[in-house]
């Protein structure tokens, strides 16, 4: 049962980040995820600071406050300021998490917190925290009832805002000449990857975030040339990659998240090696009959 | 010579337009008439696409407005069509030609309704008239770079607007895409459309435009392309670079200047 849950909460992590991913990579900031995922320490310091407690309300609202903020500032720099988008991401989310290490240093004593768990997380407790009714009936654990909602929140806004978003990622200068506010989808998907970063780092740890946001996108952005297909490929990808990542762990008795990403990177070298379309060994092959 | 127009489709009041608090564009006050076809001329740098972009509110102003229709933009979304820079879009982004000239319904759809087939119609329509419906299908990536401007050009034509804007449409593209379409162009302009083009081949401007907008960073000239294309105001435009050029042509064709030296 216990791997049950674990691979569930895996692919509902990969889905809502790889959906993400695919406009993320094709809009030039596959790093956000990156940025965000580490910018939100110090949001979840204050919360716990303010309410004293590790309740995962307050955490979730601190951090999505945080991770807004991040991609507000990425902006502001890259616009107002005239430094290069990379550039200002990697500004931007190394001083916050390091204002998040200081009150974590400061306050060591009185917060129950360590940055290891937010980089790293732990899958692997996933099962241990279960939501158990009044009846004694355990209803699984309690991450999982989360992710799940997440996940169908992600889902309903790329389903509902397709267009806005297909559009405004391919060309936002007519997007904005036929009235379609580039800033508001920008800011909405931001949002979306801030509640998704956040929602998944407590239990999958941010290093399987950002392999998430990028590896399974990446890897379908070889395999096809077709948007729709690009978006369900690399769910596919990410969910296959949380069974297999699961299974490499258990018999290698390692990390599970570790595994996961490593089977995400397997992914993107197959599809460099073999895409039917991209894949460097096919064109050879090609080449080669075209020379016969 | 800058002539105003009655009931005009597009109206530019007192615009300036700066980057980093340096005017690219001073004072531009200039309107222009129904059922034109316009052209946008200047030199490089002149400001040209940024005047486009200022009209349709892609940039901040420093001060001055825009209407269109008499209204202000935002009222008239969907009667105002864009034709960007093919430069402008990565054309390695996963989709198809019928994709892309299917984002033209996205503004009149509004939100969270997906194109019907009366959209479909019209796309593959817009496709038609460029004469690229045999490549609906075709990935992006596999465009050359005037089927890459007929594409943006159907992506407008589905829109179905009144006023087009276009930045650079001949720009790098074959003969045939050229005169496909300045015969496209002129159609839409019989039709009652509006089309201000941003334009650089002094060359070709004289018989393409009906109406010609000289710039270059003020607006030097506005009027009837006849009226307006004279030795005169295009020197106001390119400065001392004209008459050096209509020199050397002179003394090239005097045969007094060798074009190649002798080895």
């Amino acid at each position: 049962m216990n791997a049950f849950w674990i691979i569930l909460t895996g692919s509902l992590v990969a889905t809502c980040c790889s959906l993400l991913g695919c406009f993320l990579i094709l809009r030039r900031m596959a790093m956000v995820g990156d940025a965000i995922s580490h910018a939100v320490l110090p949001g979840i310091v204050i919360a716990f600071m303010l309410t004293g407690s590790r309740d995962t309300i307050p955490m979730l609202i601190g951090a999505g406050l945080l991770g807004v903020l991040t991609t507000f500032l990425i902006e502001f720099f890259h616009r107002y300021a005239r430094v290069q988008a990379d550039a200002a991401i990697g500004v931007t989310f190394t001083w916050l998490f390091a204002i998040g290490i200081i009150l974590i240093s400061v306050f060591a004593g009185q917060v129950d917190l360590d940055q290891d768990c937010v980089l790293y997380g732990e899958i692997a407790y996933v099962p241990l925290d279960l939501i158990i009714t009044k009846g004694g009936l355990s209803m699984g654990p309690r991450t999982v009832w989360m992710l799940a909602l997440v996940t169908l929140l992600i889902g309903a806004f790329i389903v509902l805002g397709y267009k806005e978003l297909f559009l405004t990622t391919f060309d936002p200068a007519f997007a904005a000449a036929i009235g379609i506010s580039t800033t508001l989808w920008y800011y909405l998907l931001m949002g979306a990857v801030s509640l998704t970063t956040v929602a998944s780092f407590e239990s999958v740890g941010a290093i399987l975030v950002v392999a998430f946001l990028v590896a399974p996108p990446a890897t379908s952005y070889l395999l096809t040339d077709d948007f729709k297909n690009m978006l369900g490929i690399s769910v596919l990808l990410g969910i296959i990659a949380s069974f297999a990542g699961y299974y490499l762990a258990v018999w290698l008795d390692g990390s599970i998240a570790g595994a996961i990403a490593t089977v995400t990177g397997i992914e993107f070298l197959l599809a460099f090696l073999f895409s039917p379309t991209h894949g460097k060994l096919r064109r050879q092959k090609r080449v080669q009959m075209v020379g016969h | 010579m800058i002539l105003q127009v009655e009931n005009p489709v597009v109206e530019v009041h007192d615009l300036t337009v700066s980057y980093d608090r340096k005017p690219v564009l001073w004072g531009i006050d200039l309107t222009l008439p129904a059922g034109a076809l316009v052209g946008v001329i200047g030199p490089n740098g002149a400001g040209k696409s940024t005047l486009i972009k200022a009209m349709m509110n892609l940039l901040p102003v420093s001060s001055g407005y825009v209407r269109i229709f008499d209204q202000p933009l935002k009222q008239v979304y969907s009667r105002i069509s864009y034709v960007p820079q093919r430069e402008s879009v990565d054309w390695d982004f996963p989709a198809s030609v019928f994709d892309v000239v299917l984002m033209g319904r996205y503004g009149q759809l509004g939100l969270f309704k997906r194109p019907r087939k009366a959209d479909k119609d019209a796309a593959m329509e817009a496709l038609e008239k460029v004469g690229m419906q045999g490549f609906a299908n075709r990935q992006i990536s596999q465009l050359s770079g005037g089927q890459q401007q007929r594409v943006f050009l159907a992506r407008a034509l589905a829109q179905n607007a009144d006023v087009y804007f276009m930045d650079e449409p001949f720009a790098g593209v074959d003969i045939a895409t050229e005169t496909a379409i300045i015969q496209l162009l002129r159609l839409m302009r019989d039709q009652g459309k509006t089309v201000i083009v941003v334009h650089h081949d002094l060359q070709s401007a004289s018989e393409y435009f009906d109406w010609v907008v000289l710039l270059n960073m003020r607006l030097v000239a506005s009027g009837p392309t006849e009226q307006v294309l004279n030795q005169e105001l295009l020197e106001q435009t390119y400065g001392g670079k004209l008459t050096l050029l209509s020199k050397v042509g002179d003394l090239l064709r005097k045969q007094e200047f060798p074009a190649r030296e002798k080895s």
